[in-house]
C-alpha cells in the first residue's frame, strides 16, 4: 500500500554535527533517513544522546542541518529557507515540548500562548475569529473557555501539557513533532495524554513524529518505530515487527528493559545488556539490510547474519 | 480516620455520580505575576519602611528647599555655625540653640530667627542645603536607572541574544571600559566638562552600567534557550517579537532589582567625588559636598557634618532595602515556597 | 514466591500514625497522614505514588533531612539497630533532632541513594576519596585499610579496573558507572537501611534494570533492608517484598506485592496498574486516571482521590475510609472494601490485564 503513497516528511541522510572545540566535533546526528507517512505516527526511540531530540530539532529547523535533505510535503526544508517555504514550515509542522514547567511563557495568559501562531502569520481577520479558534481548540484538548484567561503557574502538570498541545494544533499542522512530551509527566498523566493525542489524531488525521525513550508508551501511539542509537538509526519497522521480530541487539536490550508490572515474571526477568564496543558493532560500516518492506536493520553483513541466526 | 460521632446516612453506600473529567482538573488560586510580587514584598517589614521612608525622602526634597525663607546659596554673616533651633521642640530643651551651656542665637543677636538644622560655617541653613543636596543626589540616583535600563540592559540583551562574533566583540569592549578606574575618568572629564552633575552623570554613562549589562546577558542567556522561546521560534516570531514579548518579560524583575541596587552606589559615588572636590561646584550643595564642608568643623560643630550624614546613610540604607524586598519578591524560588 | 518471613521481632524500622505538615506562605500544608509502616530485616518494600503523594517526605524524616519549614505533629519513626557493643538499640527517630539522626545513624545505619547521580556525587573530588571519607569518619580506620575496602566496594558493585576507578572523578565515567559508584559509597559503612529514591528515573532504560539487579543482588549478599521510592510499577514488581500505595499523604493499599499486585482493592492502584502500557496487549487505549494529583492546600472533607474516583460513594466526600483488613498482610483504606458498600465491578481493561498477569506468573486462584 505503501509503494504509491509519497511521504509526507521524508529525511535523507540527516546529519547534525555541533562544533565543540576547533578539534572536536559531536556527530549528534550522523546520516539518518526515514519517511514518515501522512496520518500516521512515526515512534522514534532511544536513550539519551542518541540523538532522537536533536533529529527533531533539526527537522523543524532549530538548527541548522550539517547535511541531507528534508522534504516536507513536496517543500524543500533543509539547506537556506526561501519565504515561502519558511511560512509553509512554520504554520504546517508544529512542537510539543517535553518539560510542561518550561514549554509555556509564564508572564502570558494560556490564551495568549496559544494565539501566538495565529497572530505571527495572521491567520485571523479579526480577534473575534482569533478567539473562536483558541476556545475551540481548548475545547478540544479538554480545558474550558474560562481557563485561558489564566496563567500558566495556575496550573497542574498534565493541564500545562494540554495547553502546549493546544498551542500546536491550533494551527491544524499537518505534522506534529512530540518530544518526550510525556516523559515529565505523572503516570497517571501520561496516559491521559497519549490518549488525548490519539483522539485529535482520529480526528484530525494529524500526523505525529512521537520522540520517546520509553518503548512501551511508544508501543501505544506508534505505527511505525525506529530505534537510534548514537546517531544512527539502527532498526526500523512497524510496531509489530520491531516488537515481535527485533534484529538488532540494541532493539532487543531496549524492548528487555521494559519493566512488566507483574512481580513474578518481573523477578524472574533478566534484562539484557548491550554494549556497542564489546560486541564490535560498527555503524559506519554498516548499511541498511531490508527483511520487509518496512522492517530494515543497520548492519553489516556478518553482523546481520549474526544476529538473524540467533 | 472516622470521628466516633458520624452517623452513616442510608445513602453513604450508593455510588456517587461520575463528575464531569473537565470539572476534576482543579484550578489554584488566581492571582497575577504583579499580585504576587506585591503580596510578597508586603511580607517584607523592611523593604515596606524602606519604602515609605525613600517617600518622605523624596518629598522632602521636592518641597524642603522652599519651607523656610533662606535660599542655599544665602549667607548670613554674623550667623555662622548656629546650632538647630526649632520652634516648639525648643520649649522642650531639644534643639533650642543651646551650644555649651549658652544660647547662641541669643549671643549673635538672632533671637528671632531659627535654623531648624543650625547653620553652617558661613551662615547658610543647613535645612535648605540638606534638602536641596538630597535633590541632586536623587537625581543622579534617577539618571543611574535611566541609564542602567536604556545602556546596560539594551547591551546585555543584544549581547545575550545574538551571541557568537557580535557577544564577544561586546564583552570585551565592556571589559575594557570597566578596566578604567572610575575616578581617571571623573578627573578627565573634569578637565573637558565643567565640575558638577553633568560629569557625574557622563562619568557613570561611560562604566555606570556594566553591572546590569553584565546581569542582563546572563539572564537573557538563560531564558533564551527554555521551551517557551524555542516553542515561540517554531512558531516563526521573528527576533523583534521574541526579544520583547517572550525574553524581556522575563528579565524585567532581575533588571528591576538591579537597576535599584545600582542607585545607592552612584548616590555613594556622587559623594565620594565631591569629598574629593570633583563634585558639583560650590555653592551648589550635594549630600558628598555638605559632607565635606562639615568634616571641616567636625570637632567643634559636629551637628554640620551628622545632619547631611545621616540623611544619606538613611537614604543608602532604604535603597538597599527596597531594592533587597523587590528581589525577594519577584524570586520565584521564594514565591512558590 | 518466597518472601521474607515477618516476625515481629525482626522490625528494622516501624511508624507508627506519622503526621507531618509543612508551613507555607499560603497556608499549612499536610503532607503525610497517619502514616502507618514495618520494615523488616532483610526485605524490601516499596512506596508508589505520584508528585506530591508524600513518599519523598516520609523518607526524609527517616534520614533527618526535612525541609526546615516541615513540622512533625505527631507519631513515632522507632529504628532499632545493633550499636557498636553489639547491644541491641532502639530510638525515636521523631523525638531525635534532625542534626542527632544525621550524626549518629545517616551513612552508618542508615544510607541513601538519590536520584540523579550526577548532583549526588562532589565533581572535585576522586571517586576513591568519596567512597573512603564515611569510612573514615565513622570508623577511625587507616588509609590503606579504607583503600582496600573502597577498591572492594568496587568491584563488588560491578565496576571493573577498580584500581584506575578509584583515581577518576565523577565527569569521567558514565551515568550508569556513576549510580554505581553513589552505590558504593551508600554500602560503605554497611548501613542496616538502604533508602533509593527513584534510583533509576535518571538513568538510560537499558541501564536502568542493571542497576536494580546490582542493588536487589548486594541486599541478598549483605541482608540490608531497602526502601525503594517510586512512581514506576515496574520497578516496584521486580524489586519489591511488600509495597505501600501512597495518595495525597496517606497510604492507601499496603500490602505483600503479590496481594496488591494480583488483587488490587483501592480504585487508585486500579487506576495505577491500567494506565501502565503493557508490551504485549493490543489494546489500543489506555485507561487513565483522570485530573490530577490534589493540591494539599486545600482542605477537603472526606476521601482525597473522591473527585478522580469513578467508583467514588457518597460516603467519600463525607468521610475518609478507615484501613480495612483485607486478609493477610493486605489493608485498603477505601470505603468499596466496607461490607455495606456496593458491588464494584472492575474495569474492563484491568480485569483483562490482571488475568493475562495471573496466567503468565502461574497463579490460580
Amino acid at each position: 500500500m505503501s509503494e504509491i503513497r509519497t511521504p509526507l516528511l521524508h529525511v535523507e541522510n540527516l546529519k547534525q554535527h555541533f562544533k565543540i572545540s576547533r578539534k572536536f566535533t559531536t556527530k549528534a546526528v550522523d546520516g539518518i533517513s526515514f519517511d514518515i507517512y501522512e496520518g500516521e505516527t512515526y515512534g522514534l526511540v532511544g536513550e539519551s544522546g542518541s540523538g532522537k531530540s536533536t533529529t527533531g530539532r533539526s527537522i523543524i529547523r532549530l538548527y541548522e542541518p550539517t547535511d541531507g535533505k528534508i522534504i516536507f510535503d513536496g517543500h524543500d526544508i533543509s539547506g537556506k529557507l526561501s519565504k515561502e517555504d519558511e511560512k509553509f514550515l512554520r504554520t504546517n509542522m508544529q512542537m510539543i515540548f517535553q518539560d510542561p514547567m518550561a514549554c509555556l511563557n509564564p508572564r502570558k495568559k494560556v490564551s495568549q500562548i496559544i494565539a501566538e501562531g495565529l497572530e505571527i502569520h495572521h491567520l485571523c481577520k479579526s480577534k473575534q475569529e482569533i478567539e473562536e479558534r483558541v476556545a475551540d481548540v481548548l475545547d478540544k484538548v479538554g480545558l474550558s473557555k474560562e481557563q485561558g484567561t489564566r496563567f500558566p503557574h495556575q496550573f497542574s502538570g498534565g493541564q500545562r501539557q494540554r495547553v502546549g498541545i493546544a498551542r500546536a494544533l491550533v494551527m491544524n499542522p499537518k505534522l506534529v513533532i512530540a518530544d518526550e512530551c510525556i516523559s515529565a509527566l505523572d503516570v497517571s498523566i501520561q496516559a491521559q495524554v497519549v490518549n488525548l493525542m490519539k483522539d485529535i489524531q482520529e480526528e484530525t488525521g494529524t500526523t505525529y513524529l512521537f520522540i520517546a525513550h520509553d518503548l512501551s508508551m511508544v508501543k501505544y501511539i506508534s505505527n511505525r518505530i525506529g530505534v537510534m542509537h548514537l546517531g544512527h538509526i539502527v532498526e526500523t519497522g512497524t510496531t509489530d515487527e520491531i516488537f515481535e521480530n527485533p534484529i538488532h541487539p540494541y532493539t532487543r536490550s531496549l524492548l528487555s528493559a521494559i519493566p512488566h508490572p507483574n512481580p513474578v515474571v518481573e523477578k524472574a526477568r533478566r534484562a539484557i545488556t548491550y554494549n556497542k564496543d564489546e560486541e564490535g558493532v560498527d555503524y559506519e560500516a554498516g548499511y541498511e539490510h531490508v527483511l520487509s518492506e518496512t522492517h530494515k536493520v543497520l548492519a553489516t553483513d556478518e553482523e546481520f547474519e549474526k544476529w538473524t541466526k540467533k | 480516620m472516622i470521628r466516633d460521632d458520624h452517623e452513616f446516612q442510608e445513602d453513604d453506600f450508593q455510588f456517587a455520580h461520575a463528575a464531569d473529567e473537565k470539572l476534576i482538573d482543579k484550578n489554584y488560586s488566581a492571582t497575577s505575576y504583579a499580585k504576587d510580587v506585591w503580596n510578597n514584598f508586603k511580607k517584607n517589614k523592611g523593604a515596606l519602611i524602606g519604602a515609605v521612608i525613600i517617600m518622605i525622602i523624596i518629598l522632602m526634597a521636592v518641597v524642603g528647599p522652599n519651607m523656610n525663607e533662606f535660599t542655599y546659596k544665602q549667607i548670613h554673616s554674623g550667623q555662622e555655625c548656629l546650632v538647630p533651633r526649632i520652634p516648639g521642640i525648643e520649649k522642650l530643651g531639644l534643639f533650642d540653640g543651646y551650644h555649651n551651656g549658652a544660647n547662641q542665637y541669643a549671643q549673635k543677636g538672632a533671637s528671632d530667627v531659627y535654623y531648624w538644622f543650625g547653620s553652617d560655617t558661613q551662615g547658610r541653613d543647613i535645612w535648605t542645603r540638606v534638602w536641596s543636596g538630597t535633590r541632586v543626589s536623587l537625581i543622579i540616583a534617577l539618571a543611574a536607572v535611566i541609564i542602567d535600563i536604556v545602556i546596560g540592559m539594551v547591551y546585555g540583551l543584544v549581547s545575550g541574544f545574538f551571541g557568537g562574533t557580535v557577544d564577544s566583540f561586546m564583552q570585551r569592549f565592556a571589559e575594557i571600559l570597566n578596566g578604567i578606574p572610575t575616578l581617571v575618568i571623573v578627573t578627565l572629564l573634569g578637565m573637558v566638562l565643567p565640575a558638577g552633575i553633568t560629569s557625574i552623570i557622563f562619568a557613570l554613562m561611560l562604566t555606570g552600567w556594566i553591572g546590569m549589562e553584565r546581569i542582563a546577558r546572563a539572564q537573557v542567556l538563560k531564558v533564551k534557550e527554555q521551551e517557551f522561546v524555542l516553542a515561540s521560534r517554531t512558531l516563526g516570531a521573528n527576533k523583534f517579537r521574541i526579544i520583547f514579548s517572550e525574553i524581556l518579560p522575563n528579565i524585567m524583575g532581575q533588571v528591576i532589582v538591579t537597576s535599584m541596587f545600582s542607585i545607592p552606589n552612584a548616590i555613594f559615588l556622587e559623594a565620594y567625588l565631591s569629598f574629593l572636590g570633583l563634585g558639583v561646584p560650590a555653592p551648589m550643595a550635594s549630600l558628598g559636598s555638605l559632607v565635606s564642608d562639615g568634616y571641616k568643623s567636625m570637632t567643634t560643630f559636629p551637628h554640620i557634618l551628622i545632619i547631611p550624614v545621616f540623611v544619606m546613610a538613611i537614604l543608602m540604607l532604604c535603597f538597599n532595602l527596597f531594592a533587597d524586598g523587590l528581589r525577594d519578591a519577584f524570586d520565584p524560588k521564594m514565591i512558590n515556597k | 514466591m518466597e518472601t521474607v518471613k515477618r516476625n515481629k521481632d525482626d522490625r528494622v524500622l516501624y511508624i507508627r500514625d506519622l503526621n507531618i505538615s509543612f508551613q507555607t506562605a499560603y497556608g499549612t500544608v499536610r503532607a503525610i497522614r497517619g502514616v502507618r509502616l514495618d520494615l523488616f530485616k532483610g526485605e524490601t518494600i516499596a512506596i508508589v505514588g505520584e508528585s506530591g503523594s508524600g513518599k519523598s517526605v516520609t523518607v526524609k524524616t527517616i534520614m533527618g533531612i526535612l525541609d526546615s519549614n516541615g513540622v512533625i505533629d505527631s507519631g513515632q519513626i522507632i529504628y532499632r539497630y545493633k550499636d557498636e557493643n553489639g547491644e541491641e538499640q532502639e530510638v525515636d527517630l521523631v523525638k531525635m533532632s534532625q542534626k542527632d539522626i544525621r550524626y549518629k545513624l545517616c551513612g552508618k545505619h542508615i544510607a541513601m541513594v538519590f536520584q540523579d547521580p550526577m548532583t549526588s556525587l562532589d565533581p572535585t573530588m576522586t571517586i576513591g576519596k568519596q567512597i573512603m571519607e564515611p569510612m573514615r569518619e565513622h570508623y577511625n580506620i587507616s588509609y590503606n585499610e579504607a583503600k582496600q575496602k573502597a577498591l572492594d566496594l568496587l568491584t563488588e558493585v560491578g565496576i571493573d579496573n577498580p584500581d584506575k576507578r578509584f583515581k577518576q572523578y565523577p565527569h569521567e565515567l558514565s551515568g550508569g558507572m556513576r549510580q554505581r559508584v553513589v552505590i558504593a559509597i551508600a554500602l560503605a559503612c554497611d548501613p542496616d537501611i538502604l533508602i533509593c529514591d527513584e534510583p533509576t528515573t535518571a538513568l538510560d532504560v537499558t541501564i536502568q534494570a542493571k542497576i536494580l539487579e546490582l542493588i536487589k543482588e548486594l541486599q541478598d549478599k549483605k541482608g540490608i533492608s531497602v526502601i525503594y521510592i517510586t512512581h514506576d510499577l515496574g520497578v516496584v514488581a521486580k524489586v519489591a517484598d511488600y509495597v505501600a500505595v501512597m495518595y495525597a499523604g496517606r497510604i492507601v493499599e499496603k500490602g505483600k506485592i503479590n496481594e496488591v499486585f494480583y488483587d488490587p482493592r483501592h480504585p487508585y492502584t486500579w487506576g495505577l496498574l491500567s494506565s501502565m502500557p503493557d508490551t504485549d496487549t493490543n489494546s489500543r487505549r489506555l485507561y487513565a486516571i483522570p485530573g490530577s494529583p490534589p493540591n494539599l492546600m486545600e482542605k477537603v472533607p472526606g476521601d482525597a482521590f473522591a473527585a478522580r474516583n469513578k467508583f467514588a460513594l457518597n460516603i467519600d466526600y463525607k468521610e475518609e475510609p478507615p484501613m480495612y483488613d483485607i486478609g493477610g498482610q493486605h489493608r485498603v483504606a477505601s470505603w468499596l472494601c466496607d461490607p455495606r458498600a456496593p458491588k464494584v465491578e472492575l474495569p474492563a481493561e484491568l480485569v483483562e490485564k490482571l488475568e493475562k498477569m495471573k496466567k503468565e506468573a502461574n497463579i490460580n486462584e
